[in-house]
């Protein structure tokens, strides 16, 4: 009897997934057995595609039991890779093609109002994920997985970089706390990984290792492409460092804050009014515009509550947040729209931003709206809101000219 | 021409139909027309006709109750080789028609053809009496089990599938007989009178009952709640009804009106149900005074959703929504956002309050709504109609019966009628899992693709090359239009291509279209 490796999921309700069970032997070949959901449609492919990564990785006898929920070819690579390598380790990766479409990167100002938490462990929510068009979608490799299913999750989350098409959606990755979190980065900085979370941040330093493997990676495949940070502040120690966490790099974009565990460091419990989180959030907000980048809010967890998480998201904006992270794509919409300027806000924003434009055609220093004068922060904020608007199709390009019939 | 006459004529002179699909000219022994294409078959002559009855044979205090369903399918002339008919009013909640054939198997009766209108997954005891011989067939639905049972062959007779508007003409041009009707009712006189809108089985309509009632040999009403005469309203006039039989329980109520009615909640399916409305919208197909098809799938039901929100906001309203009805339909009404619900099933206990209640809420039948052999149908009537599929091809055709991996799994219900709405939607994923929904081919074609306008998964939307001014109006929108064969490709670069099932050449059981010629051959599935 040999070692025996199990990887994926299977069970009721599981789709999508492939669990694995291998056991090296010394003789008989490669035994295989599979049974699929799809095994009128795909049952050559799936055993043709699993004797040729047994091959690459040099098995030449094995016991092998697939049983297989409607997975893609590269999920149950990465079922079968994982299972192999946790028999044999070894360097060598059995990696999908990169689809030329996620060849992208993303810009460091873009919009972060929403970003999709997926378990990196599950993924059958993450092949639909992209069609709901987050800002960014977020492979979770910490608190979303099983501590004894983090490895195989690696896998996973590195084939859907290389494979699965979020359809423009920036890439993001949260890696673990840790040393385990600087390894995760060899499983997916050289897949044009866009953005890392980096969780439990409380210094300064833990992004300099952060950021250390990194350009190590980058050097060894000879890769320049931008890998934006977003520290998440989770306690009352980074909340208290959080502006020397966001100003100690030119590659960090936001500040995060989750809530849930902060709460937890304090002491105290979530509310829905979050006057226990004033501070810290605050705090956020203001590290973050201190060191010019977006600060970002926590989830909102109820997700069959629509007017809640409105609502919140509202109170988000007013504090100052940039965005927020979400747990269901039907939130994505939610937290679009609510970020998004309001007809009436635009409407006073192109008042003010026409009036601007009009003093300076005219050579004025000083821009009035009728008989009241605007002072320049007003005329950044109607320019922002102007530039938003326009980014989210909530006004014309075309604007201006429409403006300068009424 | 292939014969397959060894096989005791259960199906024989095949021929390419018009779909381009091999099927049997002879069924069960009998002819059948091949497929000629959508409205080109017009048969001649007289309707079928039942019996003369005399009044005088009947009982004058108009008391038909017998002792139990034993005693009337005995009286009604149960015997070997004859068709007996059942109903779906009471969907999973069935406790009738199984009992009929228990009874049937305990008396040594062989050969009957089960004719149910639906047949759902408490029939899955019928198998036995598939299997000992004490029913030769299923003409009507095989649903699960029974379809699985199908396509292995192991069937007596050729299963024939039928759409509820197809059963309706079957019966009216004498292709299927009936001779003994059973008519599950939840509420009844002993003169025959029913109906589904009152009683602890309380359905709503009974319209999959009207045929038979009409052209039955014999017709039994089973209640197990008989109300002195007269039973209003009488959706089943007892003036048809032979027997009547009295039970303790004929359905139970919570499958009856099943949980599963309820808008889904699965972000995929609410895109696909935001998208095919929004089409709708940017297409011009939603205007004051338009009609809908309401389907009880979660998608349709959520499209309501959408519809509403569009409708509230320019104050305008639907004249009528055809099909089935459920609480999300009955609010519509109850807002004012439609005006007439035509109700041919209702999924749940707020439709039949409604229907009980609200004049503006009635009853429709398959003679109405769907039948080919009437003076038209509303089928054609409806401006949006939108609809499932297992399977879509590159034509438009599109597949609801069987899988990718070739099994029986589903009837065709009322899909196949509502395909001659003026703009037919079939909102779908572009793959389930591993199996993409887009094929070269469907395994089995049950409705032609010119009958159908337009694809929208969640990659995006394909409209049918026929439909040029759809194609036009959504020239600048902002929906993803794509051509289905764009779709496709998407779909298999992301699953794969998938190998086509493999069949033997034998023929399990046919689809027939609207008009009783021969769609399609469902095939043996090599083990």
């Amino acid at each position: 009897m040999g070692a025996i490796a199990t990887t994926g999921n299977k069970g009721k309700g599981v789709r999508s997934d492939c669990s694995v069970t291998l056991e090296l032997t010394d003789q008989g070949g490669i035994q295989l057995q599979v049974t699929s959901k799809v095994a009128v449609m795909y049952g050559d492919t799936i055993r043709k595609e699993t004797l040729e990564i047994l091959n690459f990785f040099g098995i030449k006898n094995a016991r092998i039991t697939l049983e297989d929920s409607g997975s893609l070819s590269l999920v149950l690579a990465a079922r079968l890779e994982a299972a192999i390598k946790k028999l044999i380790p070894g360097e060598r990766n059995w990696l999908p093609a990169m689809l030329e479409e996620n060849r992208y990167t993303t810009a460091k100002d873009r919009n972060r109002f929403s970003r999709l938490y997926l378990p990196g462990n599950s993924p059958g929510l993450m092949i639909n994920a992209g069609i709901h068009k987050p800002d960014g979608i977020i492979l979770d490799l910490e608190d979303a997985v099983a501590p004894d299913k983090k490895d195989e999750a690696r896998f996973l989350v590195r084939n859907a970089l290389c494979g699965l098409d979020f359809y423009g959606a920036e890439r993001m990755v949260r890696i673990n706390q840790g040393e385990r979190g600087i390894e995760d980065l060899e499983y997916i900085i050289p897949y044009n990984v866009n953005l890392v979370l980096l969780p439990k941040c409380e210094k300064p330093e833990q992004l300099q290792a952060v950021n250390d493997r990194i350009r190590k990676i980058q050097q060894k495949h000879n890769q320049s492409n931008p890998v934006w940070i977003m520290p998440i502040i989770e306690s009352a120690l980074g909340v208290i460092n959080a502006y020397p966490i966001a100003s100690c790099s030119g590659n960090i974009v936001a500040l995060a804050i989750g809530l849930e565990d902060y709460t937890a460091d304090l002491g105290t419990k979530r509310t829905p009014e979050g006057t226990e989180s004033f501070f810290a959030r605050s705090m956020i907000v203001n590290a973050a515009r201190a060191a010019g980048i977006q600060p970002i809010d926590s989830v909102f967890s109820d997700v069959g509550d629509m007017e809640g998480l409105r609502q919140n998201v509202l109170r988000s904006k007013a504090l100052g947040f940039d965005g927020m992270g979400c747990i269901h794509p039907r939130q994505i919409v939610v937290i679009h729209e609510t970020f998004a300027p309001a007809p009436d806000e635009i409407e006073k924003a192109r008042k003010i931003v026409f009036a601007f434009y009009k003093a300076q055609e005219q050579g004025l220093g000083v821009v009035a709206l009728g008989t009241k004068m605007i002072d320049p922060p007003v005329v950044k904020r109607a320019l922002n809101t102007i530039n938003l608007a326009l980014k989210m199709n909530k006004l014309d390009e075309n604007w201006r000219e429409s403006y300068e019939q009424i | 021409m292939k014969t397959g006459g060894n096989r005791m004529n259960k199906f024989d002179k095949l021929v390419t139909n018009a779909a381009g699909r091999i099927v049997p000219t002879i069924i069960n022994g009998k002819p059948a027309i091949p497929y000629m294409g959508v409205g080109k078959y017009k048969p001649e002559g007289f309707r079928a006709a039942p019996k003369i009855a005399t009044c005088a044979d009947y009982p004058a205090d108009g008391n038909k109750v017998v002792t139990d369903l034993k005693e009337a399918l005995l009286k009604a002339g149960l015997r070997d080789g004859i068709t007996i008919s059942t109903h779906h009013h009471f969907r999973n909640g069935d406790l009738v028609a199984t009992r009929i054939f228990d009874i049937a198997n305990e008396l040594g009766i062989k050969d009957l053809v089960w004719y149910p209108s639906a047949s759902f997954p408490c029939h899955e005891p019928m198998t036995k009496y598939l299997e000992d011989g004490t029913i030769n067939r299923i003409e009507g639905s095989m649903n699960g089990a029974l379809g699985r049972f199908t396509s292995e062959g192991k069937m007596k007779g050729l299963g024939v599938l039928r759409s509820h508007g197809g059963r309706y003409q079957a019966v009216q041009d004498g292709e299927v007989h009936i001779d003994i009707a059973v008519i599950a009712a939840p509420t009844a006189d002993s003169f025959g009178d029913a109906n589904g809108v009152n009683g602890p089985a309380a359905c709503g309509p009974l319209g999959f009952a009207l045929a038979d009632s009409q052209y039955a040999d014999r017709v039994i009403v089973v209640t197990d709640n008989l109300v002195p005469f007269p039973c209003l309203p009488w959706q089943i006039n007892g003036n048809y009804v032979d027997y009547v039989v009295v039970m303790d329980q004929i359905g139970i109520p919570e499958k009856i009106v099943s949980g599963t009615t309820e808008i889904t909640k699965s972000p995929d399916r609410l895109l696909l149900a935001e998208w095919s409305a929004k089409f709708c919208d940017e297409a011009g197909l939603i205007y004051d005074g338009f009609s809908f098809q309401a389907g009880a799938g979660g998608t349709a039901l959520s499209i309501g959703i959408y519809f509403s929100e569009i409708l509230r906001e320019r104050k305008w309203k639907a004249r009528f929504a055809r099909g089935g009805s459920n609480k999300y339909l009955v609010q519509m009404l109850e807002e004012g956002l439609v005006e007439y619900i035509l109700d041919g099933q209702t999924f749940d206990l707020q439709g039949v309050r409604s229907m009980r209640e609200n004049p503006h809420h009635t009853w429709t039948s398959p003679f109405t709504s769907y039948n080919y052999h009437g003076k038209g149908n509303f089928s054609s009537m409806v401006d949006i109609v939108i609809l499932g599929a297992t399977e879509v091809d590159v034509n438009f055709n599109a597949n609801v019966v069987t899988h990718s991996d070739g099994y029986l799994l589903h009837g065709i219900g009322g899909w196949q009628n509502t395909l001659f709405g003026k703009c037919v939607i079939l909102p779908i994923p572009l793959f389930r899992d591993r199996m993409p929904v887009i094929r070269d081919q469907v395994t089995t074609i049950c409705g032609p693709g010119e009958l159908i306008d337009v694809i929208v998964t969640e990659r995006g939307i394909a409209i049918n090359p026929l439909r040029t001014d759809l194609i036009e109006k959504m020239k600048n929108s902002s929906l993803p239009i794509k051509t289905i064969e764009e779709l496709k490709a998407e779909g298999e670069k992301i699953c794969g291509i998938p190998a086509k099932p493999k069949f033997t050449d034998e023929v399990v059981a046919v689809v027939k279209w609207v008009d009783g010629t021969v769609l399609d051959s469902v095939w043996r599935v090599r083990s």
